[in-house]
């Protein structure tokens, strides 16, 4: 049996879970917010902007999930900064969990930023502070602090798999492709928010069906690194003969393979958009419950 | 820094007396579970069942017998192994975790938020919350104790003197006397994180046992949880490099004349 097996859980729970599966669709909706800005038609706009106001929801809800989840929530700012020598910065760059903290603080700064100067385009803010702020984000600086949320969104939707690997806890630290995964499960799930969400900002139909495109590609990657991440675990597999091995394969079933057959045969876009999110949540809620529920010892001792 | 100080714990001379439970729950104040109210586990004798935030000593009970006069009672106290390399430390967020002047491995209640990173990575299980402070505990091998010159609670009240406190260095040689004594008897004995070569650059809190690490719940190649970083980190990058290609591909402009046959050759 695997090392991992006398690691204690370290209570990572709902609010945690959540703030996976919304980092990564915030993640993932800002990088190809970025590219649609990038690389994008002008009539792709709508796209770019609902993906930066997705990225900048996203990156607050997160913040605050991260922070309502610690034992000393008011001690948030601990991770940014020395406690003892404030203002000096606390970073370890081997450590995700911190490196995660900055991460998250400056997807957050740039995300938000970005979104300001999209709002201030379509003549949606109406606080004078704020349109002044979203006013000075336009034309190149906006594409740079775009194309900064965009990379810092990839960034986002990676590192809590690369965080849950380096742990000593089943499942997680028992294979090395639970990054590549959530990062490939953030890029499918932002692009099915963005088919949900861009139509409400006047995004065209064609825009709309290269989403689509895209989210086909994006769940093969998902589905194929999610094989590679099963067969690396071995004789750990042992663990999915649970309750979550069956939501586990309900994810995959309807989060993945169902959308995949809705794309191929054309049918709603947000029929399908609606399963791959479903599927994301899933994917998130087995792979830390199914490792979570392992009690120390007892399996360790009957095994 | 002054010298490497650790325990050396000699499991086959441990009576399951658990004196170094209370030991260490009174210097420590830790509080009682469930306001003293505990169920029975029915597991042995243990009923303090893991090392947790209030439990910071474990007294661990195996029978292994195969009838009811043939067997024997394994008993070890377990306790946080202070690591030469500490997993706990190394991914500490806030820079809660110390290595001390002892070269023992301390949390500092003041300065850790409770994020419970610490808790994944130990290898061996030993932290968790203390639900009083909200925030990560564990032994900090009586760093309170040590500066002043007194040896830890736990050790003080061993009465067997399974639990031996001391200069690392002395401990070993020590303990590797009593693993000879014992082979020469024909015990199986063996020493766990002795070597300062071996896993974690070894523990300064090591063992004598009698039976393969599993059985005493201890594993048996711990490793420290960055050793996954660069592997798992290098995959995320590449699967980010394809997505973010897929990505350009299928949401670039499109020239003048896919857009007029409709939409593109993605869609
Ligand atoms: S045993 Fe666990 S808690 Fe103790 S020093 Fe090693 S990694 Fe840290
Ligand atoms: S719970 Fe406290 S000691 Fe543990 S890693 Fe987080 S900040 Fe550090």
């Amino acid at each position: 049996m695997s090392d991992t097996f006398f690691s204690g859980a370290p209570h990572w729970a709902w609010l945690i879970i959540l703030y996976f599966f919304v980092g990564g669709i915030a993640g993932g909706g800002s990088l190809l917010a970025a590219i649609v800005d990038w690389f994008g038609a002008p009539e792709d706009r709508p796209v770019a902007r609902t993906g930066y106001n997705v990225a900048a929801v996203g990156a607050i809800i997160s913040g605050a999930l991260l922070t309502i989840d610690l034992g000393r929530p008011l001690r948030f700012w601990h991770m940014l900064f020395q406690s003892a020598n404030f203002p000096t910065l606390m970073f370890k760059g081997w450590s995700p969990i911190s490196f995660g903290a900055w991460g998250i603080f400056l997807f957050g700064l740039f995300s938000v930023l970005t979104a300001l100067g999209g709002m201030a385009e379509e003549g949606r803010l109406h606080n004078p502070a704020l349109r002044a702020v979203g006013g000075a984000v336009r034309g190149t600086l906006a594409k740079v602090v775009g194309g900064v949320a965009g990379l810092l969104g990839l960034f986002i939707a990676g590192y809590t798999g690369v965080l849950l690997s380096v742990t000593n806890r089943p499942i997680w630290a028992d294979g090395p492709w639970l990054g590549a995964l959530f990062l490939a499960s953030g890029v499918s799930t932002g692009a099915a928010t963005l088919i949900l969400l861009a139509p409400g900002r006047g995004a065209t139909e064609q825009s709309l069906a290269r989403l689509s495109a895209f989210d086909t590609k994006a769940l093969v990657v998902e589905l194929l690194v999610l094989v590679l991440f099963v067969a690396s675990l071995g004789a750990v597999n042992r663990v999915w003969l649970s309750f979550w091995g069956l939501v586990l394969l309900v994810g995959v079933g309807f989060g993945i393979l169902a959308p995949l057959r809705m794309h191929a045969q054309r049918r709603s876009l947000a029929g399908a958009a609606r399963l791959v999110l479903l599927g994301g949540f899933l994917l998130r809620l087995a792979t830390i419950f199914a490792s979570e529920g392992i009690e120390r010892y007892r399996v360790a001792a009957g095994m | 820094m002054a010298e490497a100080m650790g325990f050396f714990t000699d499991t086959t001379v441990c009576i399951g007396c658990k004196a170094c439970e209370v030991a260490c729950k009174e210097w420590n104040q830790l509080p009682a579970e469930n306001g003293g109210v505990r169920e029975l586990s029915g597991d042995s004798y243990d009923n303090t069942r893991k090392l947790d935030g209030i439990h910071w000593r474990h007294v661990r009970f195996i029978e292994q017998f195969k009838g009811p006069y043939d067997g024997r009672w394994l008993m070890m106290s377990d306790v946080c192994k202070h690591c030469v390399q500490a997993g706990c430390l190394e991914v500490c967020p806030t820079g809660a975790i110390v290595r001390t002047q002892f070269d023992t491995v301390v949390i500092q209640s003041d300065v850790c938020n409770g994020c419970r990173a610490c808790i994944a990575a130990c290898p061996f299980g030993v932290i968790d919350i203390n639900p009083v402070s909200g925030t990560a505990q564990k032994c900090t091998l009586c760093y309170d104790r040590l500066q002043v010159g007194l040896e830890p609670a736990c050790s003080k009240a061993c009465p067997t003197d399974s639990i031996q406190f001391g200069a690392i260095a002395e401990l070993r040689t020590r303990a590797e006397k009593r693993v000879a004594q014992l082979k020469s008897q024909g015990v199986a004995a063996e020493l766990y994180g002795a070597d300062p070569g071996g896993p974690l650059g070894g523990l300064n809190s090591f063992y004598l046992l009698v039976d393969k690490p599993e059985v005493y719940g201890l594993p048996r190649h711990p490793e420290l949880p960055t050793t996954n970083l660069a592997k798992s980190g290098g995959l995320s990058v590449a699967s980010a490099a394809v997505l973010g290609l897929l990505a350009i591909v299928g949401l670039r402009k499109r020239r003048m004349d896919e857009q007029s046959r409709g939409g593109g050759g993605n869609v």
